[in-house]
């Protein structure tokens, strides 16, 4: 029983966690471009202009 | 756990006006511009690199669902309109997207998704702790442990229903409010039953505990809404798109006779606009100098150009053809035919009435039905003698049982998949009961021009007209933009002629072309600019071409039909549809067309008044009526058909009247749409007899007293993955027309 007492609130943290995952992808626009993303993954970033994450999550979030 | 989200939200919210300062040195404004043939990821990544290689574009991400691309700029150094043009020199047809009511309708949809999300969690974890206690049953888990799990499944499930059940509170609430009964009141009562009655039975330390059910139900039920929700926005955004690629700009003159290039959508009435020929005309106006004539077959259905003088009125929309001309925009002004087409529409609208939707209609069967059953079981169980405790207990797992959790996703699952596989044949759906109305109707109506006809002249029999005649008409008519003369050069330029002409030539709005020569005048155009005899076929469809003192050349036009009209129509008929044709042109011309599409029943000469007319007999005759139409002139007529179809080059009017646009040069989507329309009909039914069929196996086992929280879950779950998974089908099926009158009722 006393396992219990960790092993409930391990559950409902790792559930919290993939939540927060969740609900961060959301806020942030993971969802808006669902076919565009599926391409952007084998595309070559032969552009570095456009490939630095820094620089395409700043425009993401100027988009919103 | 709310605490812990907002915190962590609001760092992700902060972050943002931190990195605003940085950038806040220029003027850098953001646009979104709609690309239309973005089509895969190579697409995708050329948009980006067009618009960054651009001069004063800082960041560029395009959106290749959306069909956009939202763009950084420095307002100094450039403008939307530049950056358009920069992606059409890149081969994509741009344009600045007009933002409208579209923003607050994505945001509905992620709402539901964070509602789904939250709710989802909580539904896993209370599965968790439930499925713990249903073992516990078997085996030697005490009282104490059984409560413990009880409770943390309240502390889960309870802020979880409140926040994730808000949609369908406020809507059972505001059903209420109207006095009526819709499928969220029992949905809610059922939720909030349950949560109570188990918060009871937890603080009384029973085992009725059923917040894993109600929790499943609020997530299930999310999931339905959303794909209703998320089906609209796609299909508004493309309907949109649609339009705002169509969105003009306009040359006004100013004050001070400086001409600048303004968006349509700034023109205010007084303005004077200059229309070079060629150009669209972007207002209702006034025509102040020049004579040109206008092609106004999407007003009137007319496919000959009208002649316009100083002082005539012309409507936005036409296409100016012969010369440039200066309009005055009165845009506001009460007799404009727009005005008037808008005062027809808005009572054809207000004529259709309220359908009722097909999940609505069954609504206002269930929900009785339900709490009648829920009341019976309790006073049943009372009057058996039990305790009103069990006896509530008992009237609650009968309400958990039939919550229309199947019922509610039965309908949304179908129509997600129906218009996924429109969507890919080039049909949008606009109107969400648009499907359900298309399936009931029995007569369809068609406009001719520009909908069952392609909308340009073609001309008739090329292969009698010598080619050396061909030849030199085709290089006077070069020089206009009338569609006679355009079809002309077409059929030159396919038997491989290049006309060639040294210029001198000159076109006279109304009449023709003139061209002097060293071997004599040459002429094209009408039978009296050319003095030619009259040979008593249709004058209005026919130009001459004279050179010098020869016998004139006839070129015979006609609008030719859709290359699938006669088919479609064929197809229609056979179903058993009733086939018409309306038509504000000549009935020459209508009857050709009829004939060619093998429609028996035509009307020509008919104005908007006279279409709306037609279309309210028929329904007063007991018919339900398709109208296809895409003229300014048809609008009226597509507000009061029990459904409506228009395609994609129809004006915007229209795509606002339609419910489902077309794409495409053939006519065959009207077919696929009928098609796709009856087959979602009938999976809609089948799903509501599946889950029809759960509740009458299932509820007398809860009536009984037979069912546990764990059956309950089980059950549930398990017809709505078979709703489902029946709808799902409708993606990849082969369908076939159903012959009208076959309801498609089958267990």
């Amino acid at each position: 029983m006393t396992a219990l007492a960790w092993l409930i609130p391990a559950a409902l943290v790792l559930g919290l966690l993939g939540l927060a995952a969740f609900l961060w992808a959301l806020n942030s626009g993971q969802f808006e471009d669902l076919e565009g993303a599926s391409w952007r993954a084998i595309q070559d970033s032969d552009a570095p202009d456009t490939a630095p994450s820094a620089d395409s999550d700043d425009t993401r979030r100027n988009a919103k | 756990m709310d605490k812990a989200l907002r915190s962590n939200l609001s760092i992700v919210g902060k972050r943002e006006p931190a990195l605003a300062p940085s950038h806040a040195v220029l003027t850098l404004k953001t646009v979104t511009l709609i690309v239309e043939n973005m089509r895969c990821g190579g697409c995708m990544s050329a948009v980006e690199k067009a618009l960054l290689a651009a001069p004063g574009v800082q960041s560029a991400r395009a959106n290749l669902s959306a069909k956009r691309v939202t763009a950084r700029y420095d307002a100094a150094a450039t403008d939307p309109e530049h950056l358009a043009a920069t992606l059409e020199r890149a081969g994509f047809k741009a344009a600045e997207a007009i933002d409208t009511s579209d923003e607050t309708q994505a945001n509905e949809a992620s709402d539901l998704l964070r509602r789904i999300g939250v709710s989802g969690f909580a539904a896993a974890n209370v599965m968790v702790l439930s499925v713990s206690v249903w073992a516990g049953l078997a085996s030697d888990m005490d009282a104490s442990a059984q409560a413990l799990f009880h409770w943390l499944s309240a502390l889960i499930a309870l802020p979880a229903i409140a926040y994730a059940g808000q949609p369908f509170f406020r809507s059972a609430v505001g059903a209420i409010r109207a006095a009526r009964l819709n499928m969220d009141v029992p949905i809610s009562l059922g939720i909030i039953l349950a949560s109570g009655m188990s918060l009871f039975q937890t603080m009384r330390g029973g085992d009725q505990v059923y917040f894993d059910a109600a929790i499943m139900l609020t997530c299930l039920l999310l999931i339905g809404r959303f794909l209703d929700e998320s089906v609209r926005v796609r299909a508004k955004g493309a309907a949109e798109n649609l339009l705002g690629l169509k969105a003009l700009s306009a040359t006004v003159v100013g004050t001070d006779g400086q001409a600048r290039r303004i968006p349509a959508r700034a023109l205010s009435p007084g303005m004077r606009v200059l229309v070079a020929a060629g150009e669209r005309i972007p207002v209702d106006g006034r025509v102040e100098n020049g004579t040109s004539e206008i092609e106004e077959s999407l007003i009137t259905g007319e496919t000959l150009p009208r002649l316009v003088r100083v002082g005539a009125d012309v409507h936005a929309g036409t296409v100016n053809i012969t010369s440039s001309i200066e309009v005055t925009a009165t845009a506001t002004d009460e007799h404009t035919l727009i005005a008037e087409i808008a005062r027809l529409m808005q009572a054809a609208e207000q004529g259709r009435g309220r359908y009722v939707r097909l999940a609505d209609r069954a609504a206002q069967v269930y929900a009785p039905a339900v709490h009648l059953l829920g009341a019976f079981t309790f006073l049943g169980w009372m009057i058996a003698g039990a305790g009103w405790e069990t006896a509530l207990t008992y009237a609650i797992a009968v309400l958990i049982i039939t919550c229309p959790c199947a019922l509610a996703l039965a309908v949304p699952a179908v129509q997600v998949a129906a218009t996924g596989r429109l969507f890919a044949k080039g049909v949008i759906v606009k109107a969400p009961d648009a499907l359900e109305r298309l399936a009931e109707t029995d007569t369809v109506v068609f406009d001719k021009t520009g909908t069952l006809t392609i909308g340009q002249p073609q001309l008739v029999a090329p292969e009698v007209i010598c080619t050396a005649a061909l030849a030199q008409a085709a290089a006077l008519a070069a020089h206009s933009r009338h569609p006679y003369a355009m079809a002309i050069v077409r059929i030159a330029s396919a038997r491989g002629l290049t006309p060639r002409w040294g210029g001198g030539v000159r076109e006279v709005a109304g009449a023709g072309l003139v061209a002097e020569t060293p071997q004599g005048e040459e002429r094209l155009g009408s039978a009296a600019w050319v003095g030619a005899e009259a040979d008593g076929s249709d004058q209005t469809a026919t130009l001459w071409y004279r050179k010098g003192a020869a016998v004139p050349t006839p070129f015979h036009f006609e609008d030719a039909p859709r290359s699938d009209a006669r088919s479609v129509v064929g197809d229609l008929q056979k179903a058993g549809y009733a086939v018409e044709l309306l038509s504000g042109d000549r009935p020459h011309a209508v009857s050709t067309a009829a004939a060619a599409a093998g429609i028996q029943e035509w009307r020509a000469g008919v104005r908007p008044a006279g279409k709306l007319g037609r279309l309210k007999d028929l329904s007063t005759s007991g018919h339900k009526v398709l109208m296809v139409g895409d003229g300014l002139n048809d609008a009226p007529a597509l507000a009061a058909g029990y459904a409506s179809l228009s395609p994609a080059t129809a004006v915007d009017i229209c795509q606002t009247a339609a419910d489902a646009i077309f794409q495409g040069e053939r006519l065959v989507p009207v077919l696929e749409t009928l098609k796709v329309a009856r087959a979602a009909r009938r999976m809609s039914l089948q799903n509501f007899a599946i889950a029809l069929g759960y509740n009458a196996f299932c509820v007398p086992l809860a009536m009984a007293g037979f069912v546990t929280p764990l059956i309950a879950a089980l059950a549930m779950s398990a017809s709505s993955i078979a709703v489902t998974g029946n709808a799902l089908r409708l993606r990849t099926r082969r369908l076939a027309l159903e012959p009208v009158g076959t309801k498609g009722k089958q267990a």
